[in-house]
Formats: structure tokens, C-alpha cells, sequence
């Protein structure tokens, strides 16, 4: 079943037409990543979705709503959920408080706490560490608590920005893992990344971004092999 | 960190040149010759005197800690010496070309009383200079003594002096308040002599000072510990007959201290009410808001409009009809600001806010409006607020206007923080896009903070209406909201109890101390740029900005710099 849906999406930073037409969809308990190079407007499809963007035309939906009618605190409260790139968690906060904060937007408590324990299962690091302030946490720690907290707000889908950005290569895979483990148990999970190799890995299906166009399009392994793909983002050969 | 490693003659030198600058500033801004006639201790010690000195004690005490890190005590020693003799020399001098120039054509506080308080009581130009090298030098020595000591002891020794200087200082106020009540006058005679305290008021201040200080420092004795080991429902019980007590007190204070302090205190008073709002938005929400008198004004002239009975006279309405309308517009004027600069952060919207206050206070003083506020005649006849019979006539009465309106304040302010809302705005101050990626309704979360900051203006206005009887819009200038910014900085950013203690040194302490008045900025930023090296979290520091601003980032090894883009082709 299709959660996600952008209808031929044009997005504009003041006159800079960002996006060009955008249309991609997502299934439910799938693993969709967006690859391409810098500016291609990975970042800015995902801000649109969560709509810390304005389409100037086209639309949104998950399932049948159009989000393009809602405000980004409405549309994380209908569970569409996005991890800023560059591992934007609350420095001066605890990681225990950047993880409420994550749950801002909810009010049964029963369910908070059910989450907090899933996340905590799922980064025990998380646990360890939960009243020290999250600034002083390492990198790929950081990128744990960025993914918790979204996870906080019980998402029906996450969209994770960058995951990779910036981290050791041990973490890279840590982080990787995550991201798969978290799929199995059933969230559909929306992946811009730069690392073209890892995230096609991961993913069920792929869409090639190129100044604000889709070039390319379709299964994550078949993306993999195609010669237009290698040539650009996994290195030649 | 090598360089804190080091401390060698070229130092010493530098300590006792900067301490021979700042005590000649201190003399040529009128500092020492101002502070002249306010006798601390026993005819003896004047505030000039302390003023003239304590730059050498101070840059003696920094350079034998520092010195004393490096090399042996005795180094340490002689370093606090050489900076005495050093910044005493800097006075000689000053001394000397003053005697044979004439420096007043630039040095307007160059006069001939002052040239004579810094002959120290000397009558010959080497009498005077050998005093002035003297008395430095002991000066600086008893900074770098003060340095060896143990922490404890120091600090214990900084309270008593303290607590001296501050009752040397109450000295006037106490004289005006208790003089003439029988209990007081067997300890006035005790503790004060004609002019600053006695001998024997000295050494009692500076025991008491000692003693409370290392009673407190001392773990087991300290009654807050006790308390927390009782059972909660004994604690709740002593939490409250504390808070009953604190009250009471609270409620006699008028009364018993009489007119003079009690206007001291409804200064205070007003502005901790304008703090704990600015404390929201600054504080809480994060937002540089440098328009804040705006609100002030504009809650005080609804007042004056709505109840003046003189030549301006509209409705005539009594205090507490116009109270909710000042609340309200006061409120509103916030939400109007507040939408124009939703978009705007850091710099920007510090502008904006400035730029609204001034606005504000020049269509006050506008020929324009003139025939309904006043102008730069402002408002007059403004009747005091009733309730029943009691008439809040003066500050002994007003003074429990603004306490009720601090309580109220303050307690609004106290659920907020620890509500939904304290938790968005908290967001929304350490990153406001990812609060927004976190389902936080920035607009409608901003909008509130401007709100209820402007309605604690808007409520301190119109109490300052009330207790003043007539208003003029040179009383909104800037630099109210200046004061009320640096008492938010000085007490702890975001913090409710620093706000008071805030207050009660930028309000409160100048009040006291007449000659002042001139100096009141110089103290104002020396004091936020000491605060800034020395305690940049406040006074009573609020828990997270405490935590960013003490605890040093370890360094993340896992940080790597950002992968490089790839190329596209």
C-alpha cells in the first residue's frame, strides 16, 4: 500500500527553482532512498514532505491527505517524521530530554514510555548515557539520539537526512545496521543519502536526483548495476 | 595552555601597569573624590579610599594566583609587592603632573581637593609619594596574601569584608530608618561611629561574615541537608512554614523599615515584574528583545489615560478597571510586535525590538498626540489605586501592590517553565528547526512568549503609574530596557531567582548609594564584563545554561570533517 506520494512537486527558494517537477512514492515498510549529488535537492524533497517547505505546485499526500494543506508541527503530529541533516540534536539538553522533546507532540504517556524502551533497545548507548548533555556526546552518538528522538513521536515514517554524514566508517555501519533493524520491525523509512553505495544496500528502490529532476528511477540492485549510476555516484568501474 | 605556564618578570610588570591605569581611571572619572565623604570604617577608611585601592588589590590577588601556580609562594609575594609599587607609582605620578599642570582643561575631576585627598595626609610632595608607594605596595601585599591563602578561608574573608563594606555603606540608611526607635539606639551607638562603623562594628561584621560563611560552607551543618533528610511529608510541612515565615517577613518589611526603604523596594520590586516577563522571552524562549520599555510605557500611559482626573481627563476610571485594560494592550502591542519579526532571529530581531521601543517613546513624546498623553508634559493626577478604605498612598502601601503583583508573576512565570509551553519555547531556543521538525508550532509559540512578556510589562507599567501619580516619557527610554536585560544577564539568564537577586544589585544597590548615581553605567558594564569572565551563567544560574557555560566539550574523536561532495559529471 502507498503511504507517501509526491505529485509532480516544484519547490523554489525565493526565485531559485529548487525542485523541478518531484513525483516519487513510497510503500508502506519499504526502505526508498534518494541519491545524487550536492544541490540535487534531496534535502529540500524531504523539507517539503515534512513542510518546513512550500511546494509552489504540486502535492503531498500520505495515504489520501494532502499534506501540503498542513503545517510542519501538524504534519509531524500525523506521523511523518524528518532527521535534519548534520545530527541536529538539542546540545545543551540531556540525552533524556532530547528524547521528550521527541515526544512532544503526544500525550499517552503509556505509549511515550513503550518508546522509550524500543529506543532504548535499539541504542543502548542511548541508555548508558542518559543524563549527560547531548552536546558532549560523539558524533555517531549524536546521530543515535537525532534517530531517537524522531522515534519518540511514534512515526508512521521516518526521513532520515544524511545518517552517514561526517561519521567513522565503524559508525557508518552501526548506523546502517540500525536503519535496517529498524525496517524489519516494520517503519517505512524515506533515506536521502551521499553515499549512493550504502544507501542502495539498504533500500527496497532508489530515485536518482539531479538538479531538482528525477533521472533515474527503480529497484535498489538493478540501480546498482546500472552503468550511468556507477559512472556518477559509486566510483566508476 | 602553555602560556598560563609562565610567569616571569614581563608579567609582573603588566599586572602592576594595569593596576596603575584603572586605579588612574578610577581617580580621573571622579570615582575617589565622590566616595570621599562616605566613611566606612571609624573616620578612618573612606569608599574613595577603597575605590583608589582596590584596583591594586585586585590586580595583586590575579597576579600571585597566577604567579603562585608557577613558582614558590615567596615569588608569588613579591610579585603581589612590585604590583602595588607599581600602581602606586602610577598615582604618584598622577599626583606629581597634576600639581604642576594644569590637567583640568581635560581632566575636569583633576581638582585641587582631589590632588589633595591623594596626598594621602601628607603635607610635602615626598611625604605624599612615599605614602602612596607605601600604602600600595601593603596593598598589593595583602592581595597576594590573600591569594596564598587556603579557598576557604579567602572566601570566608571576601563575605566578612564584604558584609563590612555593606553595613559601612547602610550606614545613612539605617541612621534615616531606625534613628529614632529606642531599640536601635544602644546598637547604632555599638556598631557605628559618627561617620562609618566603629572599631567594634567592624570586627563584629567581619567575624559574623566569616563565621556564617564557613557555616555554610560546611556540609554537616548546613540546614538545607537536614531538611532533605526528613520524611517528604515533614519536608512539606517545613517547606512551608519557611514559605509562611518568608511571607510574613515579607509583608512586615514595610512597616517596620519605614518610607525611604520601602520606595527602594517597589523600584526593586517593578523591576523584577519586568524581568520575570523579559525572563521569558529572552530567557525562556530565547528571543534578544531590546524594545521591552515599550510595553513598560505603554501599560503605564494606558493607566494614566483611563484614571487621570487633571487636564487630560477622559473616563476617570478607578486603578483596578484600567488595570486589565493596560494588561491587555500592553499584550496585544506584544503580539503585534511579535508578528512582524517571526521570521527574524539573533541580531535582527534585537533591531527590530529597539528600534519598536523607540518608536514607541517618540510618538509619545509626539506634538502629534499631544492633546491626549501629554507630550513631554505627560500625564499628571493620577489617583492612586483603593481597595475599601486603604488607599496605596505611598511606597509603604504600594509596596504590597507590587509584591502581590511579583507573587502572581512570578508564579505564572514558575508554571510556565515546567508546562508544555516552557518545553516548546526551550526547544525552540536551542534550535528552533528542529523544534519544528519535532511538531512545535513555532508561531503560535513565539507569539505567547512576546505576549506574556509584554503582559508582565504591561502590569509593571501600570503599577509604576500608579506609584508615581504622573508619568513623562523621558521614564521609557532605552535604558530601561537595558537595566532590565543587564539584570536578567547579571542574576542567570533564564532563571527566576536570579531575576531577583538581579534586581536587588543593579536596582537595589544604587539606590543606596547617592553618589552613585553618576557612576551607575561605569558599574553597570564593569560589572556585566566581569560577570562575562568570571561567572558567565549569573548569580543563580538557570541548570542548562549553567551546563554550556561550565562544562568544557571533550573533544569527539569520531568527529570527522565533513566528506568532501563528490563529483558530478
Amino acid at each position: 500500500m502507498t503511504l507517501l506520494t509526491l505529485d509532480n512537486v516544484h519547490t523554489y527558494y525565493g526565485n531559485i527553482h529548487a525542485l523541478k517537477g518531484i513525483s516519487i512514492t513510497v510503500d508502506e515498510g519499504e526502505i526508498v532512498t534518494l541519491i545524487g549529488a550536492n544541490g540535487a535537492g534531496k534535502s529540500t524533497t524531504l523539507k517539503t514532505i515534512s513542510g518546513l517547505l512550500y511546494p509552489r505546485q504540486g502535492k503531498v499526500y500520505l495515504e489520501d491527505k494532502d499534506l501540503t494543506k498542513f503545517k510542519a508541527h501538524e504534519i509531524v503530529a500525523m506521523g511523518v517524521v524528518h532527521v535534519p541533516e548534520g545530527r541536529r540534536v538539542f546540545s545543551r539538553l540531556t540525552v533524556m530530554e532530547n528524547l521528550e522533546m521527541g515526544a512532544f507532540t503526544r500525550k499517552d504517556k503509556d505509549g511515550i514510555q513503550r518508546d522509550l524502551e524500543r529506543v532504548f533497545e535499539l541504542f543502548p548507548r542511548l541508555e548508558e548515557r542518559r543524563n549527560q548533555v547531548a552536546g558532549t556526546l560523539s558524533g555517531g552518538e549524536q546521530q543515535m539520539l537525532a534517530m531517537g528522538r524522531a522515534l519518540m513521536s511514534n512515526p508512521r515514517i521516518l526521513l532520515l537526512d544524511e545518517p552517514s554524514m561526517g561519521l567513522a566508517p565503524v559508525l557508518v555501519d552501526l548506523i546502517f545496521d540500525t536503519i535496517r533493524e529498524l525496517n524489519q520491525q516494520g517503519m517505512t523509512i524515506l533515506l536521502v543519502e551521499q553515499n549512493a553505495l550504502l544507501a542502495l544496500d539498504v533500500a527496497n528502490r532508489g530515485y536518482v536526483l539531479e538538479t531538482g529532476r528525477i533521472v533515474l528511477e527503480g529497484d535498489a540492485k538493478k540501480l546498482k548495476e546500472d552503468p550511468q549510476v556507477k559512472e556518477a555516484y559509486l566510483g566508476g568501474a | 595552555m602553555d602560556k598560563e605556564l609562565k610567569f616571569t618578570w614581563k608579567d609582573m610588570l603588566k599586572y602592576g601597569v594595569i593596576a596603575g591605569v584603572v586605579a588612574i581611571y578610577v581617580i580621573l572619572v571622579g570615582m575617589v573624590e565622590a566616595f570621599n565623604e562616605r566613611y566606612i570604617i571609624a573616620e578612618t577608611i573612606n569608599l574613595g579610599q577603597i575605590a583608589l585601592f582596590s584596583p591594586v588589590f585586585l590586580l595583586a590577588y590575579f597576579a600571585a594566583n597566577n604567579a603562585r601556580k608557577i613558582k614558590s609562594s615567596l615569588f608569588a609575594i613579591i610579585t603581589s609587592i612590585v604590583v602595588g609599587l607599581i600602581g602606586g607609582a602610577f598615582v604618584a605620578g598622577l599626583l606629581v603632573l597634576g600639581t604642576h599642570m594644569n590637567l583640568r582643561a581635560v581632566f575636569l575631576n583633576v581638582s585641587p581637593e582631589l590632588l589633595d585627598i591623594l596626598h594621602l595626609g601628607q603635607e610635602g610632595m615626598a611625604g605624599a609619594i612615599a605614602a602612596n608607594l607605601i600604602i600600595s605596595a601593603t596593598v598589593g601585599l595583602l592581595g597576594g596574601l590573600f591569594a596564598l591563602m587556603p579557598h576557604k578561608w579567602s572566601n570566608a574573608l571576601l563575605v566578612g569584608l564584604s558584609l563590612v563594606l555593606l553595613m559601612g555603606i547602610l550606614q545613612e540608611l539605617m541612621t534615616i530608618t531606625f534613628g529614632n526607635k529606642d531599640w536601635y539606639k544602644p546598637i547604632g551607638e555599638f556598631i557605628y561611629a559618627k561617620k562609618g562603623l566603629s572599631w567594634g562594628g567592624t570586627a563584629l561584621f567581619l567575624v559574623l561574615g566569616i563565621v556564617l560563611n564557613l557555616w555554610r560552607s560546611s556540609d554537616k551543618l548546613r540546614p538545607g541537608k537536614k531538611v532533605a533528610k526528613l520524611p517528604r511529608q515533614q519536608q512539606m510541612a517545613v517547606q512551608i512554614v519557611a514559605m509562611l515565615l518568608g511571607l510574613a517577613i515579607l509583608l512586615a518589611l514595610p512597616k517596620f523599615l519605614g518610607s525611604y526603604p520601602s520606595e527602594i523596594l517597589t523600584t526593586v520590586g517593578i523591576y523584577i515584574i519586568m524581568g520575570l516577563g523579559l525572563n521569558i522571552v529572552v530567557g525562556f524562549a530565547g528571543l534578544l528583545d531590546l524594545g521591552y520599555v515599550a510595553f513598560f510605557a505603554i501599560g503605564a500611559y494606558t493607566v494614566g489615560i483611563l484614571t487621570t482626573t487633571g487636564k487630560l481627563a477622559t473616563v476617570e476610571w478607578n486603578f483596578w478597571m484600567a488595570l486589565p485594560v493596560a494588561i491587555f494592550l500592553a499584550m496585544m502591542a506584544g503580539v503585534l510586535l511579535g508578528i512582524p519579526v517571526l521570521k527574524m532571529r539573533g541580531d535582527y530581531l534585537a533591531i527590530v525590538t529597539l528600534g519598536f521601543g523607540e518608536i514607541i517613546r517618540v510618538v509619545v513624546l509626539s506634538d502629534w498626540l499631544k492633546p491626549y498623553i501629554g507630550g513631554a508634559q505627560g500625564i499628571l493626577q493620577i489617583p492612586k489605586p483603593k481597595i475599601g478604605n486603604f488607599v496605596f498612598k505611598g511606597p509603604q502601601q504600594i509596596y504590597f501592590l507590587v509584591l502581590a503583583g511579583i507573587i502572581i508573576v512570578g508564579y505564572i512565570a514558575w508554571r510556565l517553565r515546567d508546562a508544555r509551553v516552557g518545553r516548546a519555547w526551550k526547544a525552540m531556543r536551542e534550535d528552533e528547526d528542529v523544534a519544528e521538525a519535532m511538531g512545535i508550532h513555532l508561531v503560535s509559540t513565539k507569539l505567547l512568549a512576546f505576549a506574556t512578556g509584554a503582559a508582565f510589562a504591561g502590569l509593571a507599567g501600570a503599577i509604576f503609574a500608579a506609584k508615581l501619580g504622573s508619568i513623562f516619557p523621558h521614564s521609557f527610554n532605552l535604558i530601561v530596557s537595558i537595566n532590565v536585560l543587564s539584570l536578567i544577564i547579571v542574576g542567570g539568564i533564564g532563571s527566576l531567582p536570579g531575576v531577583i537577586v538581579g534586581a536587588l544589585i543593579l536596582v537595589g544597590l544604587p539606590e543606596l548609594l547617592r553618589e552613585f548615581a553618576d557612576f551607575r553605567m561605569l558599574f553597570y558594564g564593569a560589572l556585566l564584563v566581569a560577570m562575562m569572565l568570571v561567572k558567565p551563567e549569573g548569580f543563580v544560574p538557570e541548570k542548562t545554561h549553567a551546563r554550556e557555560l561550565s562544562e568544557k566539550e571533550p573533544f569527539s574523536s569520531e568527529i570527522e570533517p565533513e566528506a568532501p561532495a563528490r563529483e558530478t559529471i
